[in-house]
């Protein structure tokens, strides 16, 4: 992209994003390091926020800005839910944040993934990447970290998963791009929506699996040591 | 230059569609696009319609930002409701539509805001057809066929070569898809789901996406350095 930009610091979304569609509603997965230049500010954030009963945002880029869009977007559904008489459907919250993106997308910098479940199309996954375009996908992928997980999704990804299946993919894509993007790091979040409701699940740095060059973790050496002497090198 | 605040004018694409190719032929019209959406260099969505019927008589075709193409399409659904509203009888045809467009896209360029696409209409009202393109900042114009991108670069001098007036609707698929595959090999920011679409006085069909073969199975491409080694 060429950007005639004088700002010095570098831009990075920090962060893995996912959402899914699966046989009934929808994963939401992201990781959960909030970094500001190199240092970790937050390394527990929840980047899943909530917008109706039924409709929740995976929030990637400037840590304000999918902040302040994603309040405005749940204070506006709020409004649409009472006038409508019956929750908001996913498209509706989608097309809000939109909105939002596209009529200042010279003052925003931030990807987010819609998803969530209602009544009349299911399970539903909408990607609004910078500049406000919507689109909708049978799975999306954002933030810095997803970069290393085209490839994965291309050979990974199939029609009609199982929950269970789905979970499992989301959990594995963001432990890979956490295994490979320094701004992504932390725990595993997902947020499963579907007719019979909402359920929330935490997923620790430590119980995750491990990948290439990466080992088991021990509370310390010495446990692993069998005998007193040391290793010759 | 710029007279309004940086923050006020768009600075630079983010997801943006690649060329669209357009040709009169016998009955009416038939256009040509790709289904990528890329995101700088990568190929991030391959499922984006660029192609998009408007009304009854004119078929819209975009590259360039993506965002601001859908806003366009929302703009026309306004000014196609309103005119459906009149409820007499006519309706906007394609040589309409273009000028409104025409105006839109020039006035956001006066603005130093402007719609960041390249936009090709097409459509038949009448037994008039008509083909168009405008873009960016505002330039216009007709013509048997039409590029936009890379396409005018790859695609219309083939056209040049290869058009007439009296195609049928197989030799101008094949025609576009000619096209379509030197845009394939050639330009990198061309995705292998094409879609086409056509647009008669009687009706508009996009049809379904397809994948071009390409050909690779030549002896200068497995042995690129044939010649040099007999030196």
């Amino acid at each position: 992209m060429d950007h005639n930009t004088d700002i010095s610091a570098p831009h990075s979304m920090g962060t893995t994003i996912i959402g899914v569609t699966y046989n009934g509603g929808v994963v939401l997965g992201a990781d959960s390091r909030t970094s500001t230049g190199v240092y970790v500010a937050n390394r527990a954030s929840d980047k899943i926020s909530q917008l109706t009963d039924n409709v929740y945002v995976c929030r990637s880029g400037s840590a304000a800005d999918s902040q302040i869009v994603s309040d405005y977007v749940r204070y506006f559904l709020h409004q649409h839910t009472i006038q409508l008489g019956q929750p908001a459907t996913v498209k509706v919250a989608a097309n809000l944040v939109r909105l939002l993106s596209y009529n200042n997308k010279n003052f925003l910098e931030t990807g987010l993934i819609v998803g969530g479940w209602d009544k009349y199309e299911g399970g539903q996954i909408y990607g609004v990447p910078l500049g406000g375009t919507i689109v909708q996908q049978p799975f999306a992928i954002g933030g810095s970290g997803s970069s290393y997980l085209y490839g994965f999704f291309d050979q990974a990804w199939k029609e009609g998963m199982t929950k269970d299946e789905a979970e499992d993919l989301v959990k594995k894509a963001v432990s890979l791009a956490i295994a490979r993007d320094g701004a992504s790091g932390g725990v595993v979040r997902t947020v499963i929506i579907n007719s019979e409701g909402v359920t929330r699940n935490f997923y620790p740095g430590d119980q995750l699996p491990l990948w290439h060059e990466e080992l088991e973790s021990h509370n310390s050496l010495l446990d692993i040591l069998g005998a007193p002497e040391p290793m010759s090198i | 230059m710029a007279t309004v605040a940086e923050s006020e004018r768009t600075l630079y694409p983010y997801v943006t569609g690649s060329s669209v190719v357009a040709l009169k032929y016998k009955d009416g019209i038939l256009m040509a696009a790709d289904m990528g959406g890329s995101y700088g260099s990568t190929l991030r969505y391959k499922s984006i319609e660029r192609l998009k019927p408007v009304g009854k008589h004119t078929l819209l075709g975009a590259s360039g930002e993506i965002s601001d193409f859908q806003e366009i399409l929302r703009y026309l659904d306004e000014l196609i409701l309103y005119d459906n509203m009149w409820d007499d009888g006519n309706s906007l045809g394609p040589k309409e539509v273009h000028s409104y467009l025409t105006r839109v896209m020039y006035n956001r360029r006066n603005k130093f805001n402007p719609l960041w696409n390249s936009l090709v209409l097409g459509g038949v009202k009448n037994g008039q057809k008509y083909l168009g393109m405008v873009n960016m900042i505002g330039i216009n114009f007709e013509d048997n066929h039409v590029a936009t991108g890379l396409g005018n670069h790859l695609a219309r001098p083939i056209l040049r070569d290869e058009w007439n007036e009296n195609l049928t609707f197989e030799e101008g698929v094949k025609l576009l898809e000619k096209c379509m595959r030197v845009l394939l090999y050639r330009d990198r920011s061309a995705v292998n789901k094409i879609q086409i679409s056509k647009i008669t006085e009687e009706d508009c069909t996009v049809f379904p996406p397809f994948s071009l073969k390409t050909y690779w199975d030549f002896s200068a491409f497995k042995n690129p350095t044939a010649a040099v080694d007999l030196i």
